[in-house]
């Protein structure tokens, strides 16, 4: 497989070496080469204007047909079923159904696995592959690859979906390996290719700044880790079961190399404003110092750290410390909800790379809204009150 | 002790900015760095050959010559050698392919106690390749470690970071170990040993130089296959949400729930 | 001229820079000195002996590296070059002159960051004319000591140094210079004191004082070189001197560039970023090419002394433009930024007051043109 570059259709433009995110393509003499660094995203393809690159696909012909079903790992600690687990059932049933003809499956390793099993049934799969011993009660990444390979081997599903969880991220490579199959992690949209049945796995990458979809042509099964969050929950129908199948357990206590001193769950500490996902920043439009009682409020409801503008910190109202901008911190959360504050190019400078900003401000001109993914124009203490109430 | 870390050189993708008018990858200026997460994880090697005399640190890269700027670094910080996997054949190679081309180095290099690497590259943004040379190598392995508590008496004591809180785990050398971030505070070169750096010798290894078979590395050899790529819309001009406070509260709730922000 | 080593020691400096000096440096000036912890971490690098030999705890480097640190440095803080370049300036001594037993007792703890070392050559009637020292240092045959009487005056590190190479009359019979002997003098011995802290225009966080030395009893160990050679010594450490507080005006200039450039891009007036009228973008680039002119000096003479040329005029050249430079980009980027630029909130207000001093320190602007014009008409 390779990317090839017709000479005589190059035009020698460049277009395409600007858009190598790897740098993989040289002018020479006027015209594009490919050179070693080259990955095969196609991202040269689209850019160029005159048809001149092609993908050259290598057909190889496997037998691919004795894996069927999409499984998802069911993902369990102390007893209580992993809430991204409900997700991959939602999508794993849209997968089945753009396949056509097969099930949906859950695995489950640990103990005492009836009740958990019977919240797989009413959400939708219908068989649960089980492993039930107490080596298994805790995560090991020996146990659980040992299970679930040999799981693998033994039913062959033709994808497994895994939460990109702290285990998933552990476990799910180490199968990929052992089972010799592709595996594409955080992936955001799956989708069944109509054609060849396969699964399409989008995903971002250098950051966010490129997306690539993922196939897996040639191996089985193809494996998708995915962030909780990202795809919808599985409706649940209450009373709904399935088939219930133990797999083959061959696991001793000498498979399992780690041992799993203590497990220790601690409470959330203070956040730093650079770590923060979620800001809530108060301005000049407070009004007044007690302001940030309303804004500290919002924060502790939405789990967000409290920031402010330097109007506000200069009137004496907050801590330099939670000053946002220029002159104070940089952020960069997932969302930003400046309340009051106008948008002057010191606050904007350092805020406006956040992946969501809310804004708030009685001023429609206000220069906040530029910026904004969305901006209400209002009086922020009724419209605060009314986020706070909204938001789950 | 004999230490191994894995880096990777990687694209500051905290510099990467998108062209807006033709949605492509803005590079240039955007500089190679040595991978965070791996800097953690030399920094843990190091600490143990500071306390421990005797030990050594190997640093090992797969990619292009330019990885080798990489490898220096890690010299110029205090590794004792390193080795860098540079061919055309190791090119296009996805996590499958790749852990099976450092897994081949490090049997080549044999006799190890212990395996660092970083989490996650920030490009690729997988997480996948330290667990897979830890399988290809049948080594237990820990990811996620934030703290390394014991390290004496083939065992390791580690601090595993959850979602939630952490794990105690005790695993039996040679292991592999993942590091986050938080697992230490990662050094800067020293003069000294940037001098010493620039004098060393990189070995550069090719597919001949390593135990792994040849349809077991590059491009071919991956299971997983690139589709296609493309930038993600850009952000547009925000929404004024008209209405009563309570109407408009009600319209972004609806707005952030439907993009799953929420 | 540049190895790979350089780029690496220049990727280095200014991630120090941006991590350790940026965060701290307003604070830094405000109160007037920097936290221990970053002494030590300076000494970790192995930034306070880059041109000291191995032996003496030093890396061992060239004048090249010690440029490129001291100029990465003060792109985003002057002051704290001082850190560095007082261990050039007041190590260099040691290193010439010294005795074996003098460089592993105070040179050596200098470089390792364990002691700081103060250079004691100016006083309030021997400035530019360095050669009219009032201070003298006497043998006194009955006490089997030499007794050190008089006044240093701006020493850099004064307030907290814990030695100082002192510069002083031994012979009052001597004609002009040859009368000048160097002293190693230690801040604990009876006799010593200090000023009080000067209130400077700028580099606040450099701390800068006279040393007063009363009766002060100084052993025969503590002679540094041979009697009379005191000037001799003073002079022949200064072309490095030069070259490394060019370096640091090449820095200042080069910082306050690349502030004005930065402003002047997200600076909106008129419905466009003033970078786009032109004569803020004629202004930057006047400013740039200074800039680039100075560093072709410093880093040119830095060369020529790492392969022992002789570099007097140059060296003379180098920190002349320097100095001069970095005050008139300081200024012009400080006009670039308008009204913010004379808020204390933006860094270019401390830059241009650091600037201030680089055209009158280590030889004033003045003092070069006579080493130059001297060394032309020779």
């Amino acid at each position: 497989m390779a990317v090839l570059i017709s000479k005589e259709k190059c035009k020698g433009c460049s277009l395409c070496v600007k858009a190598c995110p790897f740098a993989a393509i040289d002018m020479v003499e006027k015209k594009a080469v490919i050179n070693d660094k080259c990955t095969m995203c196609g991202t040269c393809v689209e850019a160029c204007k005159f048809g001149a690159i092609i993908k050259e696909e290598e057909t190889k012909e496997k037998d691919l047909s004795s894996y069927k079903d999409v499984w998802v790992f069911a993902e369990q600690r102390a007893g209580v079923i992993t809430p991204v687990v409900f997700e991959l059932l939602g999508k794993g049933r849209d997968l089945a159904a753009g396949i056509g003809g097969v099930s949906l499956c859950a695995i489950l390793l640990g103990e005492n696995l009836e009740d958990m099993t019977r919240q797989l049934f009413e959400a939708g799969a219908d068989i649960v592959y089980t492993a039930e011993s107490s080596l298994l009660e805790n995560y090991t990444s020996d146990g659980y690859t040992k299970v679930i390979s040999e799981a693998i081997n033994e039913f062959k599903p033709e994808i497994v979906l895994y939460g990109a969880t702290h285990i998933g991220r552990d476990l799910a490579p180490r199968i990929a390996a052992r089972v010799n199959t592709g595996l594409t992690a955080d992936c955001t949209k799956l989708e069944i290719d109509p054609e060849t049945k396969g699964i399409l796995q989008t995903r971002p990458a250098f950051g966010g700044n490129l997306m690539a979809t993922i196939k897996c042509p040639d191996h089985r099964p193809q494996m998708s880790t995915v962030r909780p969050g990202v795809m919808d929950k599985a409706p649940v129908e209450a009373g709904r079961t399935g088939k219930v199948v133990p797999v083959t357990l061959n696991l001793q206590e000498s498979d399992i190399r780690t041992k799993v001193l203590e497990i220790v769950k601690t409470a959330k500490d203070m956040v730093s404003l650079t770590d923060a996902e979620i800001i809530v920043s108060g301005g000049a439009g407070l009004g007044d110092a007690s302001g940030f009682d309303l804004i500290r409020r919002f924060a502790d409801k939405v789990g967000g750290v409290v920031g402010a503008s330097r109007a506000a910190v200069d009137s004496g109202w907050i801590d330099h410390s939670h000053q946002v901008g220029q002159t104070g911190t940089t952020v960069k959360p997932k969302i930003y909800i400046a309340c009051g504050i106008s948008g002057a190019i010191q606050h904007l400078a350092g805020m406006q790379t956040s992946d969501v900003i809310i804004a708030v401000n009685k001023n429609p001109l206000a220069p906040i809204f530029d910026v904004a993914d969305y901006g209400i124009v209002g009086d922020l203490y009724k419209v605060i009150p009314e986020l706070m109430e909204a938001w789950k | 002790m004999k230490i191994l870390v894995c880096v990777k050189q990687v694209p500051n993708t905290n510099e990467v900015k998108i062209n807006p008018k033709t949605g492509t990858l803005i590079r240039d200026g955007v500089e190679s760095i040595l991978n965070p997460d791996d800097d953690n994880a030399l920094e843990a090697a190091l600490q143990i050959k500071d306390a421990n005399e005797g030990t050594t640190v190997t640093v090992i890269s797969m990619g292009p010559p330019q990885a080798a700027e990489a490898l220096r670094e890690c010299l110029a910080k205090g590794a004792d050698d390193a080795v860098l996997l540079s061919s055309r054949a190791f090119g296009g190679a996805d996590t499958w392919a790749t852990s099976n081309t450092i897994a081949g180095a490090i049997k080549k290099i044999a006799d190890y106690d212990l395996i660092f690497a970083g989490r996650q590259a920030i490009d690729g943004d997988t997480a996948q390749v330290g667990p897979q040379i830890a399988e290809r190598l049948g080594i237990p392995q820990v990811t996620y470690v934030e703290e390394i508590l014991k390290c004496e008496g083939g065992r390791l004591t580690v601090k595993r970071q959850l979602e939630d809180g952490y794990e105690i785990i005790e695993i039996p050398t040679p292991c592999l170990l993942t590091a986050v971030k938080e697992l230490n505070t990662p050094r800067y070169m020293s003069v000294k040993g940037i001098y010493e750096a620039c004098g060393k010798e990189i070995t550069v290894w090719n597919e001949h130089d390593i135990v792994v078979k040849p349809d077991e590395i590059g491009i071919n050899a991956s299971p997983t296959k690139v589709f296609r790529s493309f930038t993600p819309e850009p952000k547009g001009k925000g929404m004024l949400i008209q209405g009563t406070p309570r109407e408009a509260a009600a319209k972004v709730i609806e707005e952030l729930e439907k993009k799953h922000i929420l | 001229m540049f190895e790979l080593k350089h780029e690496m020691l220049r990727k280095l400096a200014r991630e120090f820079a941006e991590r350790e000096l940026e965060p701290i440096a307003a604070d830094a000036e405000k109160n007037g000195g920097y936290p221990k912890e970053l002494q030590k971490k300076a000494a970790e690098c192995g930034f306070g002996g880059i041109t000291i030999p191995k032996e003496y705890g030093g890396a061992g480097g060239d004048y090249k590296s010690l440029a490129i640190v001291v100029e990465e440095f003060c792109k985003k803080d002057a002051a704290a070059s001082s850190m560095l370049m007082s261990n050039s300036l007041s190590g260099a001594p040691y290193l010439y002159y010294g005795t074996e037993e003098q460089k592993q007792k105070y040179l050596k703890p200098m470089v390792l960051g364990e002691t700081i070392g103060a250079f004691a050559l100016t006083e309030p009637g021997a400035g530019s004319d360095s050669a009219a020292t009032q201070t003298t240092c006497l043998w006194d045959e009955e006490q089997g000591c030499y007794i050190l009487n008089g006044r240093k005056c701006f020493i850099t590190m004064g307030p907290v140094c814990d030695y100082a190479v002192v510069f002083a009359k031994s012979d009052l019979q001597a004609k002009g210079t040859r009368g000048i002997s160097a002293f190693i003098v230690e801040a604990g011995w009876e006799g010593f004191s200090r000023g009080k802290a000067e209130e400077k225009m700028g580099m606040h966080a450099s701390v800068t004082s006279d040393l007063i030395f009363n009766n002060v009893k100084v052993p025969k160990e503590n002679l540094l070189g041979e009697e009379g050679q005191g000037f001799k010594i003073a002079m022949g450490i200064l072309d490095a001197g030069r070259v490394t507080v060019a370096a640091q005006g090449l820095g200042i200039a080069a910082g306050c560039l690349d502030l004005a450039v930065r402003y002047s891009k997200e600076r909106v007036q008129f419905g466009r970023p003033i970078c786009k009228l032109q004569d803020v973008a004629f202004k930057l680039a006047d400013m740039a090419t200074e800039v680039q002119a100075a560093r072709l000096l410093v880093y040119d003479v830095a060369d020529k002394l790492d392969k022992h040329e002789k570099v007097t005029m140059q060296a003379a050249m180098a920190k002349y433009k320097a100095g001069e430079t970095c005050n008139t980009v300081a200024y012009k980027a400080l006009q670039i930024h308008g009204g913010y630029g004379y808020m204390q909130d933006y860094a270019i207000e401390r830059m241009t007051r650091a600037a201030r001093l680089v055209s009158i320190y280590e030889g004033t602007s003045e003092i070069q043109k006579l080493v130059i014009s001297g060394n032309l008409l020779k």
